[in-house]
């Protein structure tokens, strides 16, 4: 069985806040989810499907359900970091599929910027490795640099090559309003930037910000009804990549198995996308998933971004036209809703008019969930304009 | 307590009944690895299971503790007293007996590290009755 044509995204929003310290993360939530269904056409009595991640407070899902007046007949808690919610996606769209729900509510919200606990981080400190990897100072930041590093020394990839990647997310921000920095940076502004973790400069990673973002997924007959337009899911695809019993190789993420799964159910190839939403956490996070899903040979990645490749609207390959995790916005550390969010955009036509790109038929949208030097979840989804 | 005197945070390890023998080892200034009795994979961060075999039934080994740089990143911003300690080195060591261990390279100039440059295991008593394995380069 496959979900290719077999569920549609109908409703989309993205928190235009930024930094949120007066909302509480449930209302975070609560305005995302209304906002989704507003875009569909569809209210929250319409709703009997439910997914969140970790990023969900309290009893997660279930407290989320209680908060939103929601009583699902499907309910999936699945945590990837930030990919979960592209495994969303995939997850609804099979249950829609199978007959079990018609309806699927998937959201995200975080408070980064603000501060304080978040969900999640206790549990995460009794994981079993956490004796061997919590001691040694690896920030996040530091965990991806690990892999910068041994990606140039296996291939060549330079810092100016990683730096071209912001500068595309830059380019694109300047004309996304609600974009947390808008303003357009070169490649020696990315390298003069102060270094975080080498080499990692601070241009090379990601912003912090609150927000969140929703995304309704309906079962054709649903999406028949609607007078939005419906995007059509065509494939995902889901992995998860470790520490592989101590032998990590840090060159790659789990997008060289989620990615195939993707194109194969959708059955399409990387030389048919028209638009890519690629999570960016850190610029080598963009450069490593581009070569893992086959847009490029493995270790070109630093050639393939350079003369403008990612720009839109006539690059070859436009990414993250929102300016993406690197610009525009990283709602609670966890980058994938807004993945998903800019492709429905571009495959609708209403991305920001200078970056829409013409005749957008196929976009993919990838989430690189956890860490590229311990562990990770990856997920990919690939969508239509239509079937 | 090495905080102030080395520079870098030695905070003790959160310790399971997985992980118990190789921080108990650590005292003696032993670093200790599981061997899988069944496939003979050599097992890294400890674990009840063989992930190679599913065997349960390991031992631990004394290893060498030489190895390599596999990776590495100079860190220069961190929170808290990791940021005190910066710059410091965050490594992954690829050891003669095979894992990657992730770690921190020590006594060493931050400059001076590079990919597959040789490293030995010296030890960050945590005061606490065990030891954090740190690598410095070999000379």
């Amino acid at each position: 069985m496959s979900i290719r044509g077999r569920a549609f995204i109908a409703g989309i929003h993205e928190h235009p806040g930024r930094h949120l310290p007066d909302e509480s993360l449930m209302e975070i939530h609560a305005r995302c989810c209304v906002g989704a269904l507003a875009d569909a056409g569809l209210s929250m009595g319409d709703v009997d499907a439910f997914v969140s991640a970790g990023d969900a407070p309290g009893f997660g899902t279930l407290s989320m359900l209680d908060y939103l007046g929601i009583r699902a007949s499907w309910i999936d808690s699945t945590e990837m970091g930030g990919s979960s919610y592209l495994a969303h996606v995939n997850h609804a769209a099979a249950a829609i599929a199978a007959g079990k729900c018609r309806v699927a509510l998937v959201s995200l919200a975080g408070k980064p910027r603000t501060g304080g606990a978040q969900p999640g981080g206790s549990a995460r400190a009794s994981g079993p490795e956490s004796g061997f990897e919590s001691l040694w100072g690896a920030g996040v930041p530091a965990n991806y640099a690990m892999a910068a590093r041994r990606h140039m020394h296996e291939f060549g990839t330079t810092s100016e090559q990683l730096a071209e990647i912001k500068v595309a997310a830059s380019v694109h921000a300047q004309h996304n309003p609600h974009a947390f920095l808008r303003d357009v940076v070169t490649v020696d502004e990315v390298l003069e930037s102060p270094m975080i973790a080498d080499p990692l400069h601070r241009l090379d990673c990601c912003v912090i910000t609150d927000g969140g973002g929703a995304v309704v997924v309906v079962h054709p007959e649903v999406a028949a009804d609607l007078d939005r337009h419906c995007v059509p899911i065509l494939g995902a695809g889901e992995a998860n990549k470790g520490t592989a019993n101590g032998r990590i190789d840090l060159t790659h993420t789990g997008a060289v198995w989620s990615g195939p799964a993707a194109f194969a159910e959708a059955g399409v190839t990387p030389a048919d996308i028209d638009y890519v939403s690629i999570y960016d956490s850190f610029t080598i996070t963009v450069l490593q998933t581009l070569e893992d899903l086959g847009f490029c040979e493995k270790g070109k990645g630093g050639e393939f971004v350079l003369d403008g490749r990612l720009q839109a609207p006539h690059g070859g390959l436009p990414f993250n036209t929102d300016g993406g995790g690197l610009c525009n916005n990283h709602p609670g550390n966890r980058g994938g809703m807004t993945k998903i969010l800019e492709a429905v955009r571009q495959l609708r036509g209403e991305a920001n008019a200078p970056v829409q790109v013409p005749d957008c038929e196929l976009a993919l949208a990838h989430g690189t969930g956890g860490s590229l030097s311990a562990r990770m979840g990856s997920a990919t989804l690939i969508l239509g304009r239509s079937l | 307590m090495g905080d102030e005197r080395r520079g870098i945070p030695t905070r003790a390890p959160a310790i399971n009944p997985d992980s118990e023998p190789f921080w108990a080892a650590t005292a003696d200034g032993r670093l200790t690895l599981q061997r899988c009795a069944a496939c003979g994979a050599v097992v890294w961060w400890p674990k009840a299971i063989c992930p190679a075999c599913q065997s349960f039934d390991l031992a631990w080994f004394d290893a060498t503790g030489r190895g390599t740089v596999y990776s590495y990143t100079v860190v220069h911003r961190a929170p808290g007293s990791w940021g005190r300690a910066a710059p410091y080195v965050l490594a992954y060591v690829e050891l003669e007996e095979g894992p990657r261990l992730m770690t921190n390279i020590v006594d060493s100039d931050p400059d001076a590290v590079t990919i597959d440059a040789p490293v030995r295991v010296v030890w960050h008593d945590t005061g606490e009755g065990n030891a954090l394995p740190r690598f410095t380069l070999a000379d």
